[in-house]
């Protein structure tokens, strides 16, 4: 990890002043006017946030307001798309990552993800979680294994497939397998975790063990998490954010969006109304 | 509404009119099932047939038959060399072809006739007899008449009269000791021939294989550095010649008394007409008494002969003897093909679905690509002779041996065959590995990129493991469609009766350049261009059995290789 440069590149002055005015924390993840096109689509119109570090953040709203769409802008994986476009930029600590001397491949390396669909590589447990180490040419059997313990106790799944390392992932329940999968995403140590809709194939069991998961990552990671359970966001998350037809309607502690939020169509979505 | 009619036919009360019409009336288009069924049915059947036709006539070619001896009616026009006693093996029952313009009398019946072998085509001039039933006066299967497999000539079939010995003594056939003697000496005799063969391919070849390298150097020097035949390293060398030409004519004078011992017991025999002939046992490779044998021995008898034929090299243009460099030759080439197309055609479906841009140009080529499978195979064949043979071969030969004196890889060879295959069959990979790259998860790809990795990373070691039965699957498919070519074969490569094997122990082991023999091509050769086609006839039926056996095996073997990779990478839970 070492030849992996930190994304925390130190600010320029005037920079850094502008950044720090509240607390830096506050401002770790930035989205500055950004609209987004798949083709001549437009999916996010204008968007402004910022993600506060260490926290978790959740995105709710009605299926196809864009929330994996932006997901998916910090750590471009929208590139892979073909014609997309956007204006404005997004900064983590304080760099943005439309940088052009940024290599997407160092942000994916800072910039974890868990998706919806669960998708373990078809190898073996322990092939999955040390993927992103191979892949960086780490081949010492000492740092790997410690990895994979360091992952599994991360994602607490140790316990469960501890005895069973070796043995291809295909074999997990369902929600084994989105356990490993966070794994596979913490293996690299990432400062930001970003979960699309990780319990939405899951038993409430399964989701319940995910959600305990949430806590007690959030002291190292700082978490963005799209999900349609109202509940789940409510439980899980510090701030959220409500998104209507690509636009940002608000964005709030999570408290103040289910318990008072300010705009009608708010409350409509978290009392069960529109969806 | 589709349900209506049905709810209201139950709920009218049961009556036979309304029974009747729904049993009159079939779902729409049932008939069509049918007809697939039937369509799939016909197919299957015709294949079955096939294969069973030509799996039952190639292991007959094996079973030892029982010796008829015959005697025919007075005036039969039959005869053999104006004998009318005749003894051989019924190879074939026919009903008589009545000549064209000839009608049957009425009341009188198809004639039948029998087709024997009777061997001894040294004696006779013939191996194959038609006799009309009608003709047959007795049958008679005497136990001492005895049927041998020869170096030459083919099968003889005879009455055993006497062995004379080395010592010039003679043993008859009705001492008790007689069938042992014959079968040792027979023994001994492989024994020698085997020696003779060592010391001919191995030791001599090996000897004129310098003498040939000497004497090139002499001529290089002797052209190119225009040194006299008295310069000290022109005498060197001739007298290193002189020293290895002396060597080879001692191991040919060996050989020459290895054959003179062989050649000094002989077997004296009387054929069916009662004519007497004595061979040398050397020229005889086994002898049995068919009609004394029983199921087992049999049994035992198609063993052993199954498995000569599948481990002996041929005799007798090809007719006799075993097949083994043909099995050898296929298979080498089937696995150099695999290992070229294999690389090739991954590669270009990596670029082609990964890299290249899509749009008009990548479908254009795709489809071109997809075109190439249906060349007929023969193009191939003359591409793989013009650009294989004579520019690369023709290029190496000018660079690594210009002072060969016969071209080296500017003829075909077993790489060149190879070659022309992979280039026949990669668009079935191509397209193959393709649809596998397709079918990969996208969820996958995106988890890889998602932990940092490059794309080049994700194909290697996410997309590639996961295709890889699909990509399996079009080596099958490529293995199937290869190994079955012929066409192409005979303009790069493939002759009738090679002199070596491609893969042998001689440096450096796996010989590029060599011309080989094929499974199919002895089939057509055999077959189709053999001058005794009725002798050849059984050999094609057991060489058709096995060219389909090796398929199935090739396949097969691929099968079992994808099965463990779709175990190990199965995404059942997707
Ligand atoms: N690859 C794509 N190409 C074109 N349009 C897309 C693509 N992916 C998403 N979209 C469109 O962008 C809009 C936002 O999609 P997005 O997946 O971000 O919604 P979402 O909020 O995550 O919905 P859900 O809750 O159902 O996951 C949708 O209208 C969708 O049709
Ligand atoms: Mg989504």
């Amino acid at each position: 990890m070492a030849s992996v440069p930190h994304i925390q590149m130190p600010h320029t002055s005037e920079e850094g002043a502008a950044n720090r005015k509240p607390s830096p924390d506050e401002k770790f993840i930035q989205v500055k006017d950004l609209s987004f096109w798949y083709g001549e689509k437009q999916v996010l119109f204008d968007l402004n946030l910022d993600i506060p570090k260490n926290k978790v953040t959740a995105f709710i709203g009605p299926s196809g307001c864009g929330k994996s769409t932006l997901l998916r802008n910090f750590n471009r994986l929208n590139d892979l798309v073909e014609g997309v476009r956007h204006t404005g930029d997004i900064t983590i600590g304080g760099r943005s990552i439309y940088d052009e001397k940024l290599d997407v491949i160092t942000l994916r390396k800072r910039v974890g993800m868990v998706f919806q669909k669960y998708n373990p590589f078809p190898k073996s447990i322990y092939e999955n979680v040390i993927f992103s180490k191979r892949i960086a040419g780490v081949n010492k059997k000492s740092e790997l294994d410690e990895v994979v313990v360091r992952s599994l106790q991360g994602a607490a799944l140790w316990e469960e497939v501890k005895d069973r390392l070796h043995d291809s992932a295909l074999g997990l329940s369902g929600g084994q397998m989105q356990r490993l999968c966070i794994a596979r995403a913490i293996a690299n140590d990432p400062p930001v975790l970003l979960m699309d809709e990780p319990c939405s194939a899951l038993d409430p069991i399964a989701s319940s063990k995910i959600e305990e998961l949430i806590h007690e990552l959030k002291d190292r990671y700082t978490i963005v998490i799209v999900t349609h359970n109202m509940q789940q966001a409510a439980r899980v998350s510090d701030r959220t954010a409500f998104f209507y037809l690509g636009k940002l309607i608000e964005y709030d502690e999570t408290e103040n969006i289910f318990l008072h939020p300010r705009n009608p169509q708010t409350e409509a979505y978290v009392s069960g109304s529109i969806g | 509404m589709a349900a209506t009619p049905e709810i209201s036919a139950t709920q009218e009360p049961p009556s036979g009119a309304s029974t009747e019409r729904r049993h009159v009336k079939p779902p729409a288009g049932e008939g069509f099932v049918w007809l697939t069924a039937m369509g799939l049915a016909f197919g299957i059947i015709m294949i079955l047939g096939l294969l069973a036709l030509i799996f039952v006539k190639g292991v007959q070619t094996f079973w030892p038959r029982d010796i008829h001896v015959v005697e025919l009616v007075d005036d039969s026009q039959f005869t053999l060399q104006g004998s009318s006693t005749i003894a051989g093996s019924i190879s074939d029952e026919r009903v008589k072809r009545v000549p064209s313009g000839q009608i049957l009398a009425e009341g009188e019946k198809e004639a039948r006739e029998y087709q024997f072998f009777v061997g001894n085509r040294d004696a006779y001039g013939l191996s194959f007899l038609y006799v009309d039933a009608d003709d047959i006066a007795s049958w008679e299967e005497p136990e001492s008449i005895m049927q041998a497999e020869r170096i030459g000539w083919g099968d003889s079939i005879f009455y055993p009269v006497s062995l004379t010995l080395a010592d010039g003594s003679t043993l008859p056939a009705d001492a008790p000791e007689f069938e042992a003697r014959l079968h040792a000496l027979i023994d001994t005799a492989a024994e020698r021939r085997e020696e003779m063969r060592h010391i001919n391919r191995g030791e001599i070849g090996h000897i004129s294989q310098q003498i040939v390298e000497k004497e090139r150097r002499m001529r290089v020097l002797r052209e190119e550095d225009g040194l006299e035949a008295s310069a000290p390293e022109m005498q060197e060398l001739q007298a290193e010649l002189d020293q290895l030409q002396q060597e080879s004519r001692q191991l040919q004078d060996e050989v020459a008394q290895v054959r003179d011992r062989n050649d000094q017991e002989q077997l004296t025999y009387r054929v069916i007409t009662g004519e007497e002939r004595t061979e040398p046992i050397s020229d005889l490779i086994k002898v049995w008494k068919p009609n004394q044998m029983g199921f087992f021995d049999k049994l035992a008898w198609f063993g052993g002969d199954f498995w000569s034929f599948m481990t002996e090299e041929p005799r007798e243009a090809n007719t006799e003897g075993g097949i083994f460099p043909t099995i050898f030759g296929t298979v080498v080439l089937v696995m150099m093909m695999s290992a070229a197309v294999m690389p090739f055609g991954v590669i270009a479906a990596i670029y082609l679905r990964e890299y290249a841009t899509q749009g008009p140009f990548v479908q254009i080529v795709r489809i071109s690509i997809n075109n190439l499978a249906g060349v007929p195979s023969i193009v191939y064949g003359v591409f793989g002779l013009g650009f294989f043979v004579y520019f690369l071969g023709g290029t190496i030969d000018d660079i690594f041996f210009p002072h060969h004196e016969s071209s080296v890889f500017k003829s075909g060879g077993i790489l060149w065959a190879a070659l022309t295959l992979a280039l026949m069959t990669v668009p079935v990979v191509v397209v193959a590995t393709e649809e596998a790259f397709a079918s990969v998860p996208s969820g996958l790809r995106e988890a890889s990129l998602a932990c940092g990795a490059s794309k080049w990373q994700t194909i290697q070691r996410v997309v590639i493991p996961a295709a890889a039965p699909g990509i399996l699957t079009g080596l099958i498919l490529a293995i199937a469609r290869g190994a079955g070519e012929v066409a192409p074969l005979m303009l790069v490569g493939v002759i009738k009766l090679a002199p070596s094997l491609p893969v042998d122990a001689t440096p450096p082991f796996i010989h590029l350049e060599r011309k080989f023999m094929h499974l199919g091509f002895h089939i057509f050769d055999l077959g189709f261009q053999s001058p005794d086609s009725e002798a050849a006839k059984p050999m094609v039926f057991a060489t058709t059995f096995l060219l389909i056996m090796l398929v199935i095996a090739l396949n097969l073997g691929a099968i079992l290789i994808r099965e463990r990779l779709r175990k190990k990478y199965a995404y059942g839970s997707f």
